[in-house]
């Protein structure tokens, strides 16, 4: 029961408000009412989820629900139902718990808005979608939440549908899923195919007896779970924006910046890490897919940090962040550390959500406007927003102190991952080496682009007309309050979780993912094929006591926790670093004179490469987009007009002499007593044959 | 319930009883009385054709869908010779007879408004048109089967070329022209069948149940007979390449033929498929598969690509009922369960959803008289139930899973894959494909500024419209949430077709060793 409300509150509230208080159902609800029952069930769900965290994390009561029956043909059986483990609970918790928030905040953010009950269902329908996908025991309905997701995604990116540029976007976000769902959807099929199910626990069973048979797949033969593997990657790219199929994501943040916090920061871009967490025991068969994973996650963290570098739309830069963090993950994910992708992605939710919504409360207090050459010095008339920002940006950055239990939620999950990275690159991995140094740099980098959007918007002297400084004010509690909820989320969700997540501790995960264990050197629980088990294994002898180094950068060496004590280092070091130039920059020398230089020099050309995004939205349309027209056009002109229609009718009309006057007695209604004497004299022609036969 | 009468001859020829007697009351009445018939007789026609959804619908609920053979069987005898008047539904047919008995009285209520010339004559048309449609999936005899699949093209061809638009004559040619030669060749097929029969029976029969359960015909035959009436059902379909009649047809066809010539008469090319090519001609089905696969994908990508690149909504919405169309035959030919399955779902739902596509199409048509996709744009702001309920068939028809649509697309391509994943790899491109194309007429249609002037007055779906969206738009997701009340009526007589289809193939390539 606990888990049929979780997830079918927010259902209920977007029937509510889609079908009685939009114009669709007529406006017969309120607006006020609409918003009141959806924000209220969010909540009611956004509590129960933290109940359910506790019951399944600490209680280790596991769930399972079965809903209905859904499809069922041959032995393609999916049902709608619920498989709640560790994993499942921390997604309710960051799904329900952002989902309200950012329930909330609309009331303020959206409040010149006319179609709000519109909004709100839309809110709450993707909430729905969301809960379906994470909840799901099959690979079914996962996909009926994968694609739900991406409806709800597609209608909000276009919630403004006058515009041009949002329906553009919404189109190219669902389209580019597609492309990731077809990937997908083949997984899916291989999965049945292999397993003869589609049921997730009956899928892992089967693991150890299929793990060697391989399938002919497009003209090769493969190993089948690194076939699996990779068809699934390909959908998990697609939803979470990375490399190749990342266009989509800056594009969406036409939608509301509360759609941007909820669904392309917290919840909807995670579901491809989640999707891999969820069916691990089949990427710890597939090493060669894993490898893959960790490059393109690691390239990816470091390409849409790049962009972000020089980018002027505040919400852009927090958008190719979160590409870029999503990358994080699943390098992690890549070389097996599952527990660290998923603590990234947990503490992610809180401080990127709270990013987003920032920079919302800013576009709300500059009448919309969102280029940030054009704000400037203006903290001091929004110091809530400001203080939240800041937040939010130290945990993003990792700042906290290393070798101890003090620091930002960012500082525990992403030197995690980091660190699970060095492991790898130790252990042999050369996609773990490239990924803990892409890891370093991107960091660097992400240290750079957020304090340089915070030196842009807050700090210096404002840059825009006055007339909007003017009437700038901090906004109203109902944004101010989940400010201040997310902020506190961006404060401890790392420290308070971090044993928990990483380590056997209270067995939090309950086999839901597998645990190294620090410390006592032995990986019970991961299995042999896991990169990041073998590297810690061949590691691990060493790691029993933390060592001690002589000499004068002798405490670089020492480990603590199992690592060297520079490597916990380095990320910090780089935030520090990448804070430092960017104050240089901007406050130092002040962003003024940046944005004259670029102005007067038009930028150069690596300048010009990161701010086209490297130019692949270019490459698409030249290439994709244009052979689609292309291959439209000859298919229906010369496809069908000219050879199909020439050759078959037409071809055979002209072929008929005299066929003009023909035509002209057709014309005139006669083919119609042709096509009755035609059936006619075929009746008789059969009454006749057959009677022939027959006798 | 039924026993002792005969339901589905009542449910076939109930609509024909009512459309002659539609006509003796207006010759009777005579020229004065033509306005009062024009304005009575959809009235009537919708009454009669409700009676007929009604008994469909208890027919369907008696109908025990653990049995696998036919039932509500009728054997009258008729012209002798073996030929007799018998049908009969079974699980792969019944549901066939309920959507069409389910569609007809919603076209009947939508021509009501939309037509306003000949009401008498285009009710007259429509009701026959119904019987022959339900004749086609109830025959159980080769040569009635014959006459009704033949026949259904009249009343059509006179709905287009009557009621049609501006090139009606072009499009009726062009159907005539491609159906022509497929009936033909099934017409020669038939003759063969049915000599063929006498040599091996010592009679001859057109019984489908003996011809389906005993008939032996020689591998070398069968490839003839399975292409001569593959000509027919191919073009039917349609499938590619012989497709191109249908967006002509669709374009010229008043709303409601569109919607019955979407949403029934495309369904004949795969029953037929379903009914003989696979229990008549195995060896030769398993054999040309590999054909009928590629020509599947080819319509799924190509189709979807010319829909992509469409000026006219109705040519779009065929095209892509084209593609649609290619998963069907998709799924059939790759002779397994989910295949089957999915291809019968896929036909069922289709026929909702491009239905519904077509009425609203209609919609718009009704109110501006063009279909030009270029004169439309912001119609939300106008008709906000009316750009819902166009979305919801939309994403229906993207395949969007909790809709319909999902279910026949993911369920014909899981069976495919087993076959052979490179056509499940193309036909999985088509779910890229079709979410452009739907989401370009969607953007175009709904979305934007009103720019169109003519638009500022437009009003949003009327009652009669909203009940008739309303309906398809219930049936879209409860078959999409709960498909099993589709799949588990034809679970059983599905798995009967393809046992007796793997033991057809079995026998024939173990009498093939034994030559040896």
């Amino acid at each position: 029961m606990l888990y049929l409300i979780i997830v079918f509150a927010p259902l209920l509230g977007a029937a509510i408000s889609g079908l009685t208080g939009t114009r669709f159902g007529g406006q017969k609800l309120g607006e006020k009412p609409s918003m009141i029952i959806t924000t209220g069930l969010l909540f009611l769900s956004g509590i129960l989820s933290w109940v359910a965290l506790f019951k399944v994390g600490i209680g280790h009561e596991a769930a399972q629900v079965n809903v209905l029956r859904w499809m069922d043909v041959g032995d393609m059986k999916a049902n709608w139902a619920f498989k709640i483990d560790t994993l499942t609970a921390v997604m309710l918790v960051v799904v329900n718990s952002v989902s309200a928030l950012v329930h909330l905040y609309s009331w303020g953010y959206m409040s010149d808005d006319k179609f709000k009950p519109r909004f709100f269902a839309y809110l709450s329908l993707f909430t729905f979608a969301m809960l379906m996908l994470v909840t799901s025991d099959n690979f079914i309905q996962l996909f009926f939440g994968w694609e739900g997701v991406g409806l709800a995604s597609y209608l909000l990116i276009g919630y403004y549908y006058k515009k041009p540029s949002a329906n553009a976007a919404a189109i190219k976000a669902f389209v580019t899923n597609r492309v990731g769902d077809v990937g997908l959807a083949l997984g899916v099929m291989t999965i049945f195919l292999v397993f003869g199910s589609v049921h997730f626990d009956t899928v892992f069973a089967a693991l150890e007896q299929n793990s060697e048979r391989t399938l002919s797949f497009l003209g090769g033969e493969y190993n089948a779970m690194e076939l699996i593997a990779a068809l699934l990657f390909i959908g998990a790219m697609g939803k979470s924006a990375q490399f190749v199929l990342h266009v989509w994501l800056p594009d969406a943040m036409e939608g509301p910046t509360p759609v941007s916090a909820l669904i392309h920061a917290a919840t909807m871009v995670t579901a491809g890490v989640f999707l891999v967490c969820r069916v691990h025991p089949i990427f710890e068969l597939a090493p060669a897919v894993s490898g893959f994973i960790t490059a393109i996650g690691a390239f990816t963290a470091f390409f849409a940090a790049t962009v972000a570098l020089v980018q002027n739309d505040i919400k852009r830069v927090i958008a190719y962040s979160t590409c870029s963090q999503l990358g994080y993950m699943f390098f992690a994910a890549g070389v097996g550390a599952y527990n660290a992708a998923m603590f990234h992605l947990f503490t992610h939710a809180f401080f990127k959500a709270l990013l987003f919504l920032c920079a919302g409360s800013v576009i709300h207090a500059l009448h919309h406007e969102q280029d940030m050459r054009k704000m400037g010095g203006i903290w001091r008339k929004v110091p809530w927003t400001y203080g939240a920002m800041i937040i939010g940006t130290l945990a993003i950055t990792g700042i906290g102190i290393p070798g101890t239990q003090i620091g930002f939620a960012g500082f525990f999950s992403k030197d995690a991952i980091i660190e699970a990275a060095y492991s790898a690159g130790i252990g042999g991995s050369n996609a773990g080496a490239f990924a803990f140094w892409v890891g370093i740099i991107a960091a660097l980098m992400t240290s750079f682009y957020s304090w340089r959007l915070i030196f842009m918007t807050f700090h210096g002297t404002y840059r825009g007309d006055k007339h909007t400084f003017d009437h700038a004010h901090e906004s109203p509690w109902t944004m101010r309050a989940p400010l201040i909820l997310l902020s506190i989320g961006a404060v401890i969700a790392g420290a308070a979780f971090y044993s928990r997540f990483m380590s056997n501790a209270g067995d939090f995960w309950h086999g839901a993912l597998p645990v190294e264990s620090h410390g006592e050197g032995h990986h019970a629980a991961l299995p042999a094929g896991n990169l990041y088990a073998m590297a810690e294994t061949t590691a691990s002898d060493a790691h029993h006591a933390d060592e001690h180094h002589g000499g004068l950068f002798g405490w670089l060496f020492n480990k603590v926790h199992g690592y060297p004590f520079w490597v916990l280092l380095m990320p910090l070091l780089v935030s520090v670093s990448g804070g430092i130039v960017a104050w240089f920059m901007y406050i130092r020398q002040g962003a003024e004179k940046h944005i004259a230089a670029i102005e007067n020099t038009g930028g150069g050309p690596l300048y010009n490469f990161l701010l086209n995004k490297w130019y692949i939205d270019e490459l698409y349309e030249v290439t994709v987009v244009r052979a689609t027209r292309f291959f439209g056009d000859i298919f229906w002109k010369i496809g069908d007009v000219k050879i199909i229609d020439g050759l078959g009718p037409n071809g055979v009309a002209a072929f008929v002499a005299g066929f003009g006057k023909r035509l002209s007695k057709l014309q005139s209604g006669y083919v119609f007593h042709y096509a009755f004497a035609m059936l006619l004299g075929v009746s008789v022609l059969i009454l006749v044959a057959f009677r022939g036969f027959g006798g | 319930m039924f026993e002792g009468l005969p339901i589905l001859s009542i449910i076939t020829f109930f609509p024909l009883v009512g459309a002659l007697a539609l006509i003796v009351v207006a010759k009777a009445s005579g020229q004065k009385g033509r306005a009062q018939i024009d304005s009575n007789a959809p009235r009537v026609a919708l009454l009669i054709s409700s009676f007929v959804f009604l008994l469909a619908l208890i027919m369907t609920f008696d109908f025990d869908s653990a049995q696998a053979g036919f039932q509500f069987m009728e054997d009258v005898p008729w012209l002798g010779g073996g030929i007799e008047y018998r049908v009969g539904v079974d699980g792969i047919s019944v549901l066939f007879v309920l959507l069409t008995a389910f569609l007809t009285p919603l076209c009947i209520l939508a021509s009501d408004v939309a037509i306003k010339e000949r009401k008498l004559e285009y009710m007259v048309a429509f009701l026959i048109l119904e019987t022959l449609m339900i004749g086609v999936f109830v025959a159980l005899d080769l040569v009635l089967f014959y006459l009704f699949f033949e026949a259904v093209l009249l009343p059509m061809f006179i709905i287009i070329g009557v009621w049609g638009g501006k090139n009606r004559i072009y499009a009726s040619y062009k159907f005539f022209l491609y159906t022509l030669l497929g009936s033909v060749l099934m017409l020669a097929a038939i003759f063969w069948i049915y000599y063929y029969s006498g040599q091996q029976f010592g009679a001859p029969t057109t019984d489908m149940r003996i011809l389906i359960a005993d008939l032996k015909i020689p591998a070398g035959a069968q490839t003839w007979l399975w292409l001569a009436f593959f000509a027919s059902f191919a073009v039917k379909m349609p499938m590619w390449p012989a497709h191109t009649w249908l967006p002509d047809a669709h374009v010229q066809a008043p709303t409601a033929g569109s919607v019955i010539l979407a949403g029934i008469l495309l369904k004949l090319g795969g029953y037929g498929f379903l009914r003989f090519s696979l229990p008549l001609f195995p060896n030769a089905s398993v054999s040309l598969a590999p054909i009928i696969f590629w020509m599947s994908v080819i319509a799924i990508i190509y189709t979807s690509l010319v829909a992509y690149r469409q000026k006219d909504m109705k040519k779009l919405i065929a095209y892509s009922s084209v593609a649609h169309m290619g998963f069907v035959t998709m799924g059939i030919f790759a002779f397994n369960t989910q295949g089957i399955q999915g291809g019968i779902f896929q036909m069922l739902s289709h026929g909702i959803i491009s239905g519904a596509l077509f009425f609203c199409v209609g919609v718009i048509y009704d109110r501006m008289h063009t279909r030009e996709i270029a004169f439309y744009g912001g119609l939300v702001t106008k008709m906000p139930v009316y750009a819902g309920l166009f979305l919801l068939f939309t994403m229906a028809n993207v395949g969007l899973p909790g809709t319909s649509g999902f279910v026949g697309e993911i369920l014909t391509m899981v069976g495919a894959y087993q076959v052979s994943p490179w056509i499940a790899f193309g036909a999985a491109f088509g779910m890229i494909l079709s979410a452009v194309y739907a989401l370009y007429l969607y953007r175009a249609v709904i979305f934007g500024e009103v720019v169109n002037e003519k638009l500022n007055d437009i009003q949003d779906v009327t009652g009669r419209e909203l009940f008739i969206l309303g309906i398809l738009a219930v049936f879209t997701i409860v078959l999409g949430v709960y498909p099993s009340l589709i799949t588990d009526v034809t679970s059983a007589s599905v798995e009967n077709l393809i046992t007796q289809f793997n033991s057809d193939i079995a026998s024939a390539s173990a009498a093939a060793k034994g030559a040896h």
